[in-house]
């Protein structure tokens, strides 16, 4: 589902000498559907990059990133947004959302931009939120004013409304107390059994034992300093 | 958007709606833009950024037809077919900017007429494209208030008696209510409290997931680019400098001038 092949990427920082940072250079990985494969490697090995680049985020410089049939160092904006609409999910590490629009909301959002019909995607919504124990008299609200906890268990909702064929999770268990991280954990391992590719940044070691079928270390993309 | 009425997914569009080509305006030997051309999809809202004298005005101008371009072409997917808007003869895009384009001002009492009641601004277009039942003209009326959150009791009201929010909200609302299908905006948000300005965001994408609506937006402000566009051009010196998706130009962008505008935002 997911298929890297000789991935490359650098930033060209014009405002600061032209400094050119190579990040990446030769990735390369493969996820079927319904498997799991954690990126590891410390903190800047580029586990964040190489997500954000599949996640058609960041630009790529040389290499193909394969995400079903579509190319998505190839792909319009168009293409990628269509992508982002029934493909491909991302739950990232924090909340972007308009403010003042109600947490329920936020969390039918993916299902209404598909056409699903209003009481339907928030039916959905009320569903997870429920699961993630989120209190219904917060749904009403804007989760911009939400503790961290609450918003990641938000954004996790929302990542999970549509039953994407790919999935991109990063730390979603991160500041998750024991019961939540349970229910998010749960929600991974129903998408896997239902199919989906999911590569993950987990730095909570006993979630990336249970979940995942592979590591990845990105350190071996790292690009060796020029001396 | 809890009153929203159903309507066709905007996601299933089998065409551009809208097609520029080489467009390009000079005020004398002065360049106000050049070579400009993009697709334009139903559905799809397209952020054009730069700083002001960049060009992004100049360039919505002559897209609407308020400016006429020296060269290049407008091509709109009217209900008959392709047509360059540029070549049009003024009668006709004029029924245009009543019927399939609207266009929604930076400063509302430019696109509204002060001296008639809320009501009368919303109605006045629907007269305008023929509509002649006084009941039936007062409940859309109505009902458009409602979708822009403006109190039904207000109807009579005059919009200098509104706040600068609600007369922005007014002036959408007189723009969509004939089922528009091409919105241009010219910083919409501009000079609103911050929390109106959310409340307009919410309402406008909204609109463009229910209603299918493509549109153009000039903002200088990128946090709204970010929330509302789904693809941003960069402009400077009246050029394209950058093209691609929102969160892709902002977060990697290319160009010197995009890194600079980014990095000198407090936190988009």
């Amino acid at each position: 589902m997911i298929e890297i092949e000789n991935l490359c990427k650098s930033f060209t920082l014009h405002n600061q000498g032209s400094a050119v940072i190579p990040v990446m250079a030769g990735a390369h990985l493969r996820v079927g559907p319904g498997e799991c494969v954690a990126l590891t490697g410390q903190s800047g090995a580029g586990k964040s990059t190489l997500m954000r680049m599949i996640w058609g985020n960041y630009l790529a410089a040389s290499g193909t990133i394969r995400v079903g049939t579509l190319d998505v160092t190839r792909a319009t904006p168009r293409e990628i947004i269509a992508l982002r609409r029934d493909r491909l999910g991302y739950v990232s590490q924090f909340l972007r959302v308009v403010p003042r629009v109600p947490t329920r909301t936020v969390v039918a959002e993916p299902l209404l931009a598909l056409g699903v019909a209003p009481d339907v995607a928030l039916a959905r919504a009320e569903d997870l939120l429920r699961q993630l124990n989120i209190p219904a008299r917060l749904w009403d609200l804007s989760p911009t004013t939400f503790s961290g906890g609450e918003q990641q268990r938000v954004n996790i909702a929302r990542g999970f409304a549509h039953d994407y064929p790919a999935l991109l999770l990063d730390e979603p268990t991160a500041s998750l107390d024991g019961a939540n991280r349970e229910v998010v954990l749960g929600l991974i391992e129903a998408a896997k059994a239902r199919g989906a590719a999911i590569v993950g940044i987990f730095h909570d070691d006993a979630a990336r034992a249970r979940l995942c079928d592979r590591e990845i270390d990105v350190t071996h993309f790292t690009p060796k300093r020029a001396a | 958007m809890k009153d929203m009425q159903p309507h066709t997914p905007a996601h299933a569009p089998d065409g551009p709606l809208l097609r520029v080509e080489g467009l390009s305006k000079h005020y004398g030997a002065r360049i106000g833009c050049a070579d400009v051309s993009f697709d334009l999809w139903p559905g799809e809202v397209l952020g054009i950024v730069g700083e002001s004298g960049s060009g992004k005005s100049t360039l919505l101008s002559c897209l609407a037809g308020h400016l006429t371009p020296d060269a290049g072409q407008v091509i709109f997917e009217t209900r008959g077919g392709p047509r360059d808007t540029v070549q049009m003869a003024e009668p006709e895009r004029r029924l245009l900017g009543r019927t399939d384009w609207a266009f929604v001002h930076q400063n509302p009492r430019d696109g509204l007429r002060m001296g008639v009641s809320a009501g009368g601004n919303v109605g006045e277009r629907l007269m305008a494209v023929g509509a002649r039942n006084y009941g039936a003209i007062r409940e859309t009326a109505t009902d458009w208030l409602g979708r822009v959150e403006i109190d039904a009791a207000r109807i009579d009201d005059r919009p200098r008696q509104f706040s600068g929010g609600m007369q922005q909200r007014l002036q959408i609302a007189r723009n969509l209510v004939t089922g528009p299908r091409l919105v241009f905006m010219d910083e919409p948000t501009g000079g609103l409290d911050v929390s109106v300005q959310a409340r307009l965001l919410d309402l406008l994408r909204g609109l463009v997931r229910d209603m299918g609506l493509a549109v153009i937006i000039v903002t200088h402000d990128l946090a709204v680019a970010r929330l509302l566009a789904h693809r941003l051009m960069v402009m400077k010196d009246g050029r394209v400098i950058e093209h691609g998706l929102t969160d892709q130009v902002l977060d990697d962008p290319q160009a010197a001038y995009t890194q600079l505008l980014v990095s000198s935002v407090l936190q988009v």
